[in-house]
């Protein structure tokens, strides 16, 4: 058996050093639920781990005023789901995250582990990309920030540089009369993974939308934010005409591959129906607030 | 013994094995370590089908840490040309199945082992074994192993003259089905396929193996019978019975595949050449890659009914897909699938076809389900037809008392007509329900029922009293889904003391005399049959005791309450002696009581279900989610409601996930796609409803509590109520499993 390293440093500056320094051989750990289960089947075999938990920064959730959060990237589904306002300015990010896996795997999962394990399907990825989240990184070379859907490069690959940490997921602020929600297909009713993922951001003014965003996940080999579709909600009432725009929108954005999850014709028209479902939560909700 | 103010019978106990379970303490297979213990691992072919030229192992046998590497050179050899049986398995093909001998014929098929001080030296010791293949062009599915051109897997087998991939047929016939379907008013004929799906135990294969200086072998693994691991593993290793101790582990669920054995005599042949014990585990990816999964099926069936809704003919084609080696279970489609009815005219042939993937294992009830699957469907299609509720024109077509059954015996009771009346009358059945509850949303229901033969066969049982007036019963078989339970409480009822006095263990294959498999529903039937015996018989020879102590006769003394009483006034006045008291005065009185008997048990008549199911429909996106099951089943005598209901309950589950999500998936390599649970859509506890048992007790007369077997009718119907279901949410037909969500979204775009 092969010895492996592991640090739990409790500044963000130690974890980059020691991140840097290990090139390539290092791993950050947040949950673990994907690191653990990758080293398990053999696929990840790092010589060092880096644990982020002990890292004030990364386990913090800031209520920045105005509907804007700033989200440590290491929070765990469930101590997200326990925030007393969070969930109320964000509620499709929030049940996008509640989404991973089980409540088992909700005490450890966190936003940055499903963000840099650069899965198309993660879960809270489509959310919040809906959101109009921004990244936070760490590096060896300083800070810097990224739009959440520049983060994932592709099937298990991500933008960021080696030695680089993503520290917080900031979410703006948003007028009233805003909602998101977030859907996913399943064949199963939990314990499974996204055949497509529909994150769904709308800001209503007297019925009409006035801001849009569209995050759509497991159609592509990354999570994809849809302008056209949030184009075709824009200005409308959200009647039939405009939905089924946004559908195709959403359809003819779509890559997928055929496998083992989902056909190609199958993903493509789920995607379609999950946005003009999602679009309905998220207005009904924006109508709420 | 058979009535309502029984003590024990029919209470709802709590299981002896459950502490244990629940706390973590219970030791299954995997659990169990030796001092000087190693591990092992199997090198598994690549290739779905490939010739093995040679195999050199020298380099893995160099590497340090590793003990001992074996290959099909080291198994026992069962020549192609004479078969060996074990029960229903043909040992030329466990030999093979355990080991590659000629020819990798799936991917994962085993092609040498070896022990090393880890898990981990061992596997890169694996990576060192260098296999020369020559690869096969492979075929997986039934349509393409049977095409005429097919790349056949085994070149000695011929069918109809031609080397084939069919290796074995089955017909059974009564009448004339020419004549029946000229004289009906209707006939419909479909074809229906299914995937292959894997019985999903919790517990992955696993053994520990000790090959002793003297030729002595202890194995402790889990699986459906500890004699058939010693029988089998002797057959394969040349280790004489007799030197073979199998020590029964507890078992986190078989469901039948583990009935044969694929670690144990590999483990066994690793632990003589090393002189170390061996200790061997399967990963989930093994297990599903490269154990019994039940067989994908092509079935044809035309059924031809007059138009007042009886039967005249039927005829089924079944089609198993046996796995790289022969073995489909055609005697489930080919004799269940009609037998709750009486037809005058059935034809009804199976064909066992191999291809290149794992071979099938037996799965609760092998093959009925598929059986069931395509005649249940056309029944419902026509009654449909013919305008009549389904459930009447079953309780029209009902076999009865006195007809010969299509597969031989002539049926002593028949109670199909109990299952189907009871659903009929159920408020599930008579509830009314909304079809289109909201926009994209249907729902339907549907019925369909089940039959399956039950069996008996050998059991042991001893039982014990002990010093300070307990008992110990100790039984041979492996306790799956809580015989222990039920055995108990007939032992406190027959003795009238409290249960929590009765122990019951499962003794191993050199404690408790021969006792075949916990299969074929049969385990509780046949051990409640030969405990009672036993218990009888113990009892007499504490009447006998008392009767010594009292000077009287043994026949003028009673037993009640757990107290040996004289009979009557006339056997004089004594007072009562207790099991405590005889056995405090057991040795002075001619030594310790107890007893074992052993019996080959009879009558175990067959099993009835009939299943209603309400399905709804997610339009858009092709889901069907279950929203209402209620399963009624005769079960003679629930010994154990809780248990009787688990395994109904248990049973319609598995059901449900082969008609709506499991399968496996083989990309274009004949590699199994979906070695996990997370893509092998097992259903987990939220897509379920709960499952409603309707429990029907109507004694079986030739059994001491009036047992039927339980554990396998339940999975019959289920594949075709929720078809039928389907059906009735959406109008459209589905003829192939499973109804997955792609699948359901591309047959509702189709005109
Ligand atoms: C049983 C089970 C069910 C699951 N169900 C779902 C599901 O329904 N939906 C879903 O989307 N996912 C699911 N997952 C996957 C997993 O739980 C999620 O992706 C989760 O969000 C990962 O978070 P984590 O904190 O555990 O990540 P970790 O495993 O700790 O990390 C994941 C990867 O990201 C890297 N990493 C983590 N944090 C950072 C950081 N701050 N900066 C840079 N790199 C970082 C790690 O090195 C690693 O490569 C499931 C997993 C399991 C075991």
């Amino acid at each position: 058996m092969t010895d492996i390293r592991y640090l739990a440093p409790s500044t963000l500056d130690e974890a980059v050093r020691a991140f840097a320094a290990a090139s390539g051989a290092a791993r950050i750990l947040a949950g673990g639920t994907d690191l653990l289960v990758q080293m398990r089947a053999g696929i990840a075999k790092p010589g060092t781990i880096i644990d982020i938990k002990k890292i004030p920064e990364l386990t913090a959730i800031e209520d920045l005023g105005g509907g804007a959060y700033r989200i440590g990237a290491a929070v765990s589904g469930a101590v997200l789901a326990e925030h007393p306002t969070f969930g109320k300015a964000w509620p499709g990010v929030l049940e996008a995250v509640n989404l991973i896996g089980s409540k088992q795997v909700q005490g450890r999962a966190s936003p940055g582990g499903n963000l840099c394990n650069g899965s198309p399907a993660g879960d809270s990825v489509p959310a919040m990309v809906a959101a109009g989240a921004v990244v936070t990184i760490q590096g060896p070379n300083g800070r810097r920030e990224l739009p959440v859907e520049k983060v994932p490069a592709g099937p298990g690959r991500t933008n960021l540089a080696p030695g680089e940490i993503v520290v917080a997921f900031t979410l703006p602020q948003r007028p009233k009369g805003s909602g998101d929600a977030y859907l996913r297909m399943i064949p199963r009713t939990e314990m499974d993974i996204a055949v497509v993922g529909m994150g769904v951001n709308l800001t209503m003014e007297g019925g009409v939308v006035k801001a849009a965003r569209v995050g759509l996940g497991a159609v592509a080999p990354t999570v994809l934010l849809v302008e056209d579709a949030a184009k075709a909600l824009i200005g409308t009432k959200l009647d039939d005409t405009a939905l089924e725009a946004a559908a195709a929108a959403c359809r003819a954005a779509c890559k997928p591959i055929n496998d083992k999850r989902g056909t190609i014709a199958y993903r493509i028209k789920v995607a379609g129906v999950l946005l003009k479902r999602t679009a309905a939560i998220a207005a009904r909700r924006a109508g709420g607030n | 013994m058979n009535d309502m103010t029984n003590k024990w019978i029919g209470q709802r106990t709590i299981r002896p094995d459950g502490a244990d379970k629940v706390t973590g303490r219970a030791q299954y297979s995997a659990d169990f370590a030796m001092p000087g213990m190693i591990h092992a691992k199997m090198l598994r072919s690549p290739h779905a089908h490939a010739r093995i030229r040679g195999i050199d192992t020298s380099k893995a046998e160099a590497l340090p840490g590793v003990k001992a590497v074996v290959t099909a050179k080291d198994v026992v050899d069962f020549p192609l040309d004479k078969s060996v049986m074990l029960g229903i398995q043909d040992m030329r093909w466990m030999c093979r199945n355990v080991m590659a001998r000629e020819k990798a014929l799936f991917h994962g098929h085993p092609v040498a082992a070896v022990a090393a001080i880890n898990e981990e030296v061992a596997a890169a010791a694996c990576a060192l074994i260098e296999v020369d293949y020559e690869v096969l062009p492979h075929v997986i599915e039934i349509e393409d192993a049977i095409k005429p051109d097919a790349p056949i897997l085994h070149e000695w087998n011929t069918f109809e003259g031609k080397p084939s991939n069919i290796a074995g047929t089955m017909v059974l016939k009564t009448g004339d089905v020419e004549k029946g379907f000229a004289e009906a008013d209707v006939v419909i004929e479909r074809t229906f396929t299914s995937r292959p799906v894997h019985q999903g135990y919790i517990e992955p294969h696993a053994c520990t193996v000790s090959y002793a200086a003297d030729g002595r072998v202890t194995i402790w693994s889990s699986s459906q019978g500890q004699f058939m691991v010693r029988a089998m593993t002797s057959l394969l290793t040349g280790v004489p019975q007799s030197n073979i101790r199998a020590i029964p582990a507890e078992i986190g669920g078989g469901f039948g595949a583990k009935t044969i054995v694929y670690l144990e005599p590999i483990a066994v042949l690793l632990s003589k050449k090393s002189g170390r014990p061996v200790k061997m585990v399967m990963t989930r990816e093994e297990v599903q890659r490269a154990t019994g999964p039940a067989p994908g099926s092509l079935s044809t069936v035309k059924i031809g009914a007059k138009k007042d809704g009886s039967i005249v003919a039927a005829q089924g084609t079944f089609y198993l897909q046996a796995g790289g080696l022969p073995g489909s279970p055609l005697r489930g489609p080919v004799g269940c699938s009609f037998a709750a009815y009486a037809i005058p005219n059935v034809l009804s042939v199976g064909y066992d076809v191999v291809s290149n993937r794992s071979k099938v294992a037996a799965y609760r009830a092998p093959g009925a389900p598929l059986g069931a699957f395509a005649t249940e469907c056309v029944l419902d299609e026509i009654a449909e037809k013919l305008g009549l509720d389904p459930l009447e024109m079953r309780l029209k077509n009902s076999a009865k008392a006195g007809d010969k059954a299509i597969y031989g015996p002539v049926f002593g009771e028949v109670t199909f007509k109990e299952t189907v009346e009871s659903i009929l009358h159920h408020p599930h059945y008579k509830a009314p329900l909304d079809k289109n509850p909201a926009p994209g949303v249907k729902r339907g229901r549907g019925v369909a029922s089940g039959f399956w033969y039950n069996a008996g066969g050998e059991s042991s049982v001893q039982v014990n009293i002990t010093e300070d007036g307990n008992v110990v019963v100790t039984t041979g078989h492996p306790d799956v889904g809580g015989s222990r339970a039920s055995i108990a409480n007939v032992v406190a009822e027959l003795l009238g003391i409290d249960h929590s006095r009765v122990s019951v263990l499962i003794g191993d294959t050199m404690t408790i005399g021969f006792s075949n498999l916990t299969g074929g529903s049969r385990v509780t039937f046949a051990s409640a049959m030969v405990a009672t015996a036993s218990t009888e018989k113990v009892i007499g020879q504490l009447k006998e005791r008392a009767g010594k102590i009292w000077g009287i006769d043994a026949e003028a003394i009673k037993w009640e309450d757990g107290m040996a009483l004289p009979a009557g006034d006339n056997a004089g006045k004594f007072p009562p002696l207790s099991l405590k008291e005889l056995a405090a005065k057991a040795n002075e009185m001619g030594g310790p009581i107890g007893t074992q008997v052993q019996l080959n048990t009879t009558g175990a008549d067959p099993g009835f279900a009939t299943h209603c199911v309400d399905v709804e429909v997610d339009v858009d996106l092709g889901i069907v989610r279950v929203l209402r099951y209620t399963a009624a089943q005769d079960v003679g005598r629930a010994l154990h409601p809780g248990y009787v209901e688990g395994q109904i309950q248990g049973g319609v589950v598995q059901g449900i996930g082969w008609a709506l999500s499991e399968e496996y998936l083989y990309d274009k390599n004949g590699r199994v796609d979906n070695a996990s649970f997370l893509d092998y859509r097992m259903p987990v506890c939220s897509d379920v409803p709960m499952i409603d048992p309707v429990v029907i007790e109507i004694p079986n007369p030739k059994h001491p509590q009036g047992v039927r077997g339980v554990g396998e009718a339940p999975i019959v119907p289920p594949l075709a109520a929720i078809a039928n279901a389907v059906h009735d949410a959406l109008g459209k037909r589905f003829y192939a499993l499973p109804m997955s969500p792609p699948r359901v979204s591309e047959r509702l775009e189709q005109p």
